[in-house]
């Protein structure tokens, strides 16, 4: 008969039943632990980014009125402009920090506690040299009051962004509460304020000491020679290779040596490309270190592999019967490819393209080998004026280099200078996506 | 690229433009005017005279750029003493030092500090060159011995001569082949197919360009390898415990401290990596509905797009000092921000996208047939997953696995920002430690002079760095190839 075990209902589950639902459970929330980590991941570093890079397109400056002393900045008195030039920016910093201490009595303003050098501390290293070069290119301006305004020290900047607070200046020895207080104060007195930094923009590199003055100017620069040139550089290569391996090459062994070689390429680290760069392109083809051009020889090289293999996958979706019927009508192979085929798999080429440009803007490490993280305080000349071949520097460059200086503030430029590559980055991927809705056709 | 070559590519694009429009003329003349008794179309016949009025120039003048250098250094020999010229260093610094006297009297003369006929004539015995040169702007670091000078004025003369014979001989050759073009022209001849081999000649050009970057990249690693081989005794590079470089000399560049820090942070990457890139994939790919997969898997993808410097400088302001700050300094097992946990947590979460991608494509590719079997059989979800797809995929998640700790070992920035500096044998994650990558950066960034072994080992290492990939590389595809079911 049926054995001794007691008759279960099907409503009940038996314990090893629920065991193993409760395994199956498991090992479903282990998948929804593994997204969740990995897209918070994700989201915290977006996050601090943003929340630290933000501040850098904010920035304070102060305008107060100078008077350009003869005395001081031309002592002979007969404007010349070579005697006036023996005036250093020394001269001009100490007659901006006079002014401020004057203009600050005059306002009513108390600078109870802070020295004359804490009152020099407020006036970025920048200024200085900037009237400078207004001065000796307009010698007339001697003897009048203008109003002079620039950006403050990276610490009172970092104070009015919340970076410094009074509890971090309590333990810094470049920066007093006093002098904090004092920086209220002008704020309250309009001679401070803090607002909208195109100059971030704009502006080269700045040295360590002056980190309020460092802008993206020559990074934005030399990123967009260098993505002009890759564009030309790997658009008629890329297609022209998938071309010849796509619809002529015969099956041999060159030919599989070409496919693996591509794509073994693909996945050599990047680094290795800018060890090719220094050695062929600098040390054997001496073109000049930190060039736009060099940079592009080698982004070229590095994306032509996952061009190419866009390219061909391009190419393969366009049907077979296109080719038969352009074949048939009397067309040479040739025609067929460059009349018929070519076109029916641009779309799906620029898209592959532009994801490789993007792809290419975001690589750091061989432009650091081909001397791009050099300082560069110079912009490029013009795209026909050579400079293509002037130093230069790139956005993630500028983002490494900033981050490995000393000054907290540079990380905030740092974080600010990913905040403008990842909108590039959008923009491309948005064009991308768009390119391909738009003009995707299904066979 | 000076003035004069660009004029004369100019001039060849004008020889070409000028070879369409005969080559086409004369073909719809020959023909009388009955486009359809040719053989090709007209354009053809254009395109061809083009070919041949610009192509063969270019060659020449594309020749003669390349071997002019070889030639003219070649040439300087007789004002050197040979022995000083035989070694490799004193020749590029010789030749270094020409260049810039002749690029400084070039300067003197064009800014007309000197004529043509002084430059060719100053001799150091009349006054210093150097004091003249500085006067015009060009600074010299040395004074300028006899036999540079008259190196250098040789080498400005035969410039100027290579110039002349250049524009010559690449004219004259565009010139004849032009004519050649024109004079082939006629109603039969077959211009179509010449053209067309020519357009076939340039696609085949451009795919063995991917060859030539893997032989460039092999070529130029290998022949500063031996550069470095012959400075520094190899065995110790590899088998040295010790990395303290000295650019004074007497450096030690042991390998294995770093190849110890590079498989240690890979190791931990992996650790990350793996299991929440597989079950990232496998809830995709199993569990998902279309809605929630639509939404996901983009969202995963964001991370492989974003540049590995944002990541590197998560690694330096985030999350190393959380883990310094957290867990490091409380245990007490380090004090440092950059450590091995902190690059290989970071290197992990940039290698999530990557195992997912190619894991989730490999299991969608698993039939479903295998899987309505299971459960046929009674098993649940996750006993199919686990018991059925995953070993069914389970090559192609090898080979995806080996490709990640590929790209784990090749990662520079985030090692260069997030792992420290030191190079250490250590087994403490919570230590500073340092990879190849950082040191092939470390080594080859700022002035460097390329005949130290200091300098030259970067490109040891990148050597070794090419090496190890490539072997991953080959041996995923290896072990995909070997082991992928067929299931047609």
């Amino acid at each position: 008969m049926t054995d001794a075990a007691a008759p279960k209902s099907l409503l009940v589950q038996d314990t090893r039943t629920r065991r193993r639902n409760t395994a199956e459970a498991r090992f479903q929330a282990y998948g929804i632990v593994a997204i969740s980590i990995s897209l918070g991941m994700l989201a915290i570093m977006l996050w601090t980014i943003f929340s630290d890079g933000v501040s850098a397109f904010r920035q304070t400056t102060f305008s107060f009125p100078v008077t350009l002393e003869a005395e001081r900045l031309d002592p002979n008195g007969n404007r010349n402009r070579d005697e006036m030039a023996k005036v250093t920016t020394i001269g001009y910093t100490n007659l901006l920090n006079a002014s401020l201490k004057a203009h600050l009595e005059v306002r009513g303003i108390s600078f109870e506690g802070v020295d004359d050098k804490g009152i020099a501390a407020f006036i970025s290293r920048d200024t200085p040299a900037r009237v400078r070069d207004m001065v000796l290119a307009n010698p007339a301006m001697i003897g009048q009051t203008v109003t002079v305004s620039g950006f403050t020290t990276g610490r009172i900047d970092g104070y009015f962004k919340g970076r410094v607070t009074r509890e971090t200046a309590a333990v810094d020895t470049n920066i007093s509460a006093a002098q904090l207080d004092l920086a209220d104060r002008l704020a309250e007195a309009g001679i401070m304020r803090t607002g909208f930094n195109w100059q971030f923009f704009t502006n080269p590199d700045a040295s360590d000491q002056r980190p309020e003055a460092a802008g993206l100017g020559v990074a934005i620069i030399g990123s967009a020679y260098m993505m002009i040139l890759v564009a030309i550089f790997v658009l008629p290569i890329g297609v022209a290779a998938s071309i010849y391996l796509e619809e002529f090459a015969p099956k041999n062994r060159w030919t599989d040596l070409i496919e693996v070689n591509i794509s073994n390429l693909a996945a050599v680290p990047s680094i290795v490309f800018g060890i090719l760069g220094l050695a062929v392109f600098i040390n054997f083809a001496a073109f000049p270190q930190s060039s736009p051009l060099v940079g592009a020889l080698v982004l070229t090289l590095m994306t032509l592999p996952t061009i190419i293999i866009a390219t061909r996958a391009a190419i393969r979706a366009v049907p077979p019967s296109i080719r038969d019927a352009a074949l048939g009508v009397g067309a040479s192979k040739m025609q067929m490819v460059f009349h018929h085929v070519l076109p029916l798999a641009a779309p799906g080429i620029l898209t592959g393209t532009i994801l490789g440009l993007a792809s290419a803007l975001g690589e750091t490490a061989p432009l650091l080998l081909i001397g791009m993280v050099a300082f560069v305080a110079n912009y490029p000349a013009g795209p026909f004026e050579g400079g293509f071949l002037d130093p230069a520097s790139a956005l993630p460059v500028q983002v490494y280099s900033w981050a490995s200086r000393a000054d907290p503030a540079f990380i905030e430029r740092s974080s600010g200078a990913i905040i403008v590559l990842l909108a590039f980055l959008l923009v491309m991927n948005i064009l991308a996506i768009v390119l391909r809705r738009r003009f995707e056709r299904r066979w | 690229m000076d003035m004069s070559v660009f004029i004369l590519i100019l001039a060849l694009l004008a020889i070409g433009v000028s070879g369409y429009v005969f080559c086409r003329f004369r073909a719809v003349a020959s023909a009388g005017g009955n486009q359809r008794a040719l053989h090709s179309l007209p354009s053809y016949h254009g395109w061809h005279g083009f070919i041949m009025g610009f192509l063969p120039g270019i060659g020449v003048l594309t020749l003669w750029l390349i071997a002019q250098p070889f030639v003219i250094e070649g040439n300087m020999g007789r004002f050197f003493d040979p022995a000083l010229f035989e070694s490799d260093t004193e020749r590029t610094l010789l030749m270094a030092d020409v260049r810039r006297v002749a690029a400084g009297l070039d300067v003197a003369v064009t800014k007309g500090a000197l004529t043509d006929e002084q430059a060719a004539r100053i001799r150091t015995e009349f006054g210093s060159v150097r004091d003249r040169l500085a006067a015009v702007g060009v600074a010299l670091g040395a004074e300028v011995t006899p036999q540079v000078l008259q190196a250098a004025q040789s080498y400005r003369q035969q410039i100027a001569t290579g110039a002349i014979w250049r524009t010559i001989l690449t004219l004259g050759v565009a010139g004849v082949a032009l004519i050649a073009a024109i004079r082939l022209t006629s109603a039969d001849f077959r211009a179509r197919n010449r053209v067309e081999a020519v357009i076939l000649g340039l696609l085949i050009l451009a795919s063995t360009i991917a060859i030539l970057t893997t032989v460039g990249i092999v070529l130029s690693m290998l022949s500063e390898t031996i550069r470095f081989s012959s400075m520094y005794p190899i065995g110790d590079f590899f088998f040295g415990l010790t990395w303290q470089p000295n650019f004074q000399g007497d450096s030690d560049l042991g390998l294995l401290p770093l190849l110890w820090g590079t498989l240690y942070i890979s190791f931990v990457s992996m650790v990350v990596a793996v299991p929440l890139g597989l079950f990232t994939a496998i809830y995709l790919a199993e569990y998902a509905g279309p809605k929630v997969r639509a939404v996901v898997k983009p969202l995963i993808e964001v991370i492989a797009g974003i540049p590995t410097v944002v990541f590197g400088l998560f690694a330096l302001i985030t999350v190393g000092p959380i883990l310094r700050d957290w867990i490091a300094m409380p245990t007490g097992l380090g004090s440092s921000g950059s450590s091995v946990m902190t690059a290989g947590i970071v290197i992990g979460i940039l290698n999530i996208p990557f195992i997912s991608s190619l894991a989730d494509d490999i299991i969608n590719a698993v039939p479903q047939s295998l899987r309505d079997g299971s459960y046929g059989l009674g098993a649940t979800r996750s006993e199919t997953i686990r018991e059925v797809v995953l070993p069914a995929a389970l090559p192609g998640i090898v080979g995806a696995v080996l490709l990640a700790a590929s790209r784990a070992i090749g990662e520079t920035m985030i090692v260069t920002m997030g792992a420290g500096a030191a190079a250490k044998l250590d087994l403490n994650p919570f230590e500073a430690m340092t990879t190849i990558t950082v040191k092939i950066v470390s080594q080859l960034t700022g002035d460097t002079e390329f005949n130290s072994p200091e300098t030259l080992v970067a490109f040891a290492l990148g050597m070794t760095l090419f090496v190890i990939t490539l072997g991953l590389n080959i041996f995923a595809l290896y072990i995909v190839r070997k082991y992928r079911e067929q299931y047609e």
